[in-house]
């Protein structure tokens, strides 16, 4: 896995944050479209490409979008 | 009938998901009501803690993967004829419908809905139920009065459950067996106590109970005991739903 694909995959889950606002550092949760239903979206997504189970402490322990990339990433 | 309505001696009961949560009080609560019972979980560790806190009586442990067809059958062939089944194994998942896979349909459905299905035809055609047997199922208040946002595979899964005891309920009532199922809210049991729901999401969600908490494990499953004993003995195709009021918001 790299980070440009799981950033990719995580873009994709939005429907009106640009593609290009994405990038490791992003802050995801201070984004507009984050929702509970978007962290579950997202734990879906890594369990669908993946094939690794993040729980919501992990989404709550994860401030950008690198962080969640390595604790998944740890995961494998 | 006995002296007491609500008395389950002389009852031998089946308890799917008997290691945990709602599965492990029914069977306590079961054993305390006078039944013999017979417990089936996949975790034998965990099985084996429920056989420990049982009532004392002439009880059973058949370990199975209720996934698993030839398990399935196992346990109905080495199930003695029963008075009552509660059929409670569950598993839960929140997928946001975009994010929906056939394998996430699967593990779900297959162990909310597949199983209780067949449980019940198997135990039919091999003759383990009595006359008068009584039925239960661990459904929910999920699907059946309320849904929520990514619980649509759940909600799906246990309003099949409910049709399905319903249309049980009429097939069967010619041979006296009663089909019901109880309908829990959120209760305080490993399923929502894992990795899912934070605490703050836990206390915005008490807020939606009338009675200010979710329920313990035991006050399912003594709606349980009430339909599996004679006292219910009028009771069939009934959903008991057993939410604190949390269906009246």
């Amino acid at each position: 896995m790299n980070i440009n694909d799981f950033i990719r995959h995580f873009a994709e889950q939005f429907d009106d944050t640009a593609a290009e606002i994405f990038k490791p550092e992003t802050e995801f949760k201070n984004l507009d479209e984050w929702s509970s239903l978007m962290a579950l979206s997202i734990i879906s997504m890594i369990d669908e490409e993946y094939d690794i189970s993040i729980g919501g402490s992990d989404i709550r322990n994860a401030k950008t979008i690198e962080d969640l990339y390595r604790i998944v990433e740890n995961k494998k | 009938m006995q002296d007491n309505p609500f008395s389950l001696a002389g009852k031998t009961i089946l308890i799917t998901g008997a290691s945990s949560g709602i599965g492990r009080a029914t069977a306590i609560a079961c054993s305390t009501m006078g039944a013999r019972i017979i417990i089936t979980g996949r975790n034998a560790e965990a099985l084996a803690k429920t056989r420990s806190l049982l009532a004392e009586n002439d009880h059973s442990v058949i370990l199975a993967d209720l996934s698993v067809d030839d398990d399935l059958e196992n346990l109905v062939d080495e199930c003695p004829t029963l008075n009552g089944l509660v059929c409670n194994a569950g598993v839960g998942g929140l997928i946001p419908i975009q994010n929906i896979t056939k394998k996430g349909i699967d593990r779900i459905s297959s162990i909310d809905l597949v199983v209780p299905m067949l449980i019940l035809k198997s135990l039919l055609r091999k003759k383990k139920l009595v006359k008068d047997a009584s039925v239960v199922f661990t459904s929910s208040a999920a699907g059946v009065y309320r849904v929520s946002p990514g619980n649509a595979i759940y909600a799906a899964a246990k309003c099949g459950l409910d049709a399905y005891m319903r249309t049980a309920a009429l097939e069967l009532g010619h041979k006296g067996i009663r089909v019901n199922s109880v309908n829990p809210g959120m209760v305080n049991t490993p399923f929502i106590n894992g990795d899912l729901f934070s605490e703050e999401q836990l206390e915005s969600e008490r807020r939606n109970y009338p009675l200010g908490r979710f329920a313990e494990p035991e006050e399912i499953a003594y709606g349980i005991v009430f339909l599996l004993s004679d006292a219910a003995s009028f009771i069939t195709g009934t959903s008991l739903k057993i939410d604190g009021g949390m269906t009246l918001k």
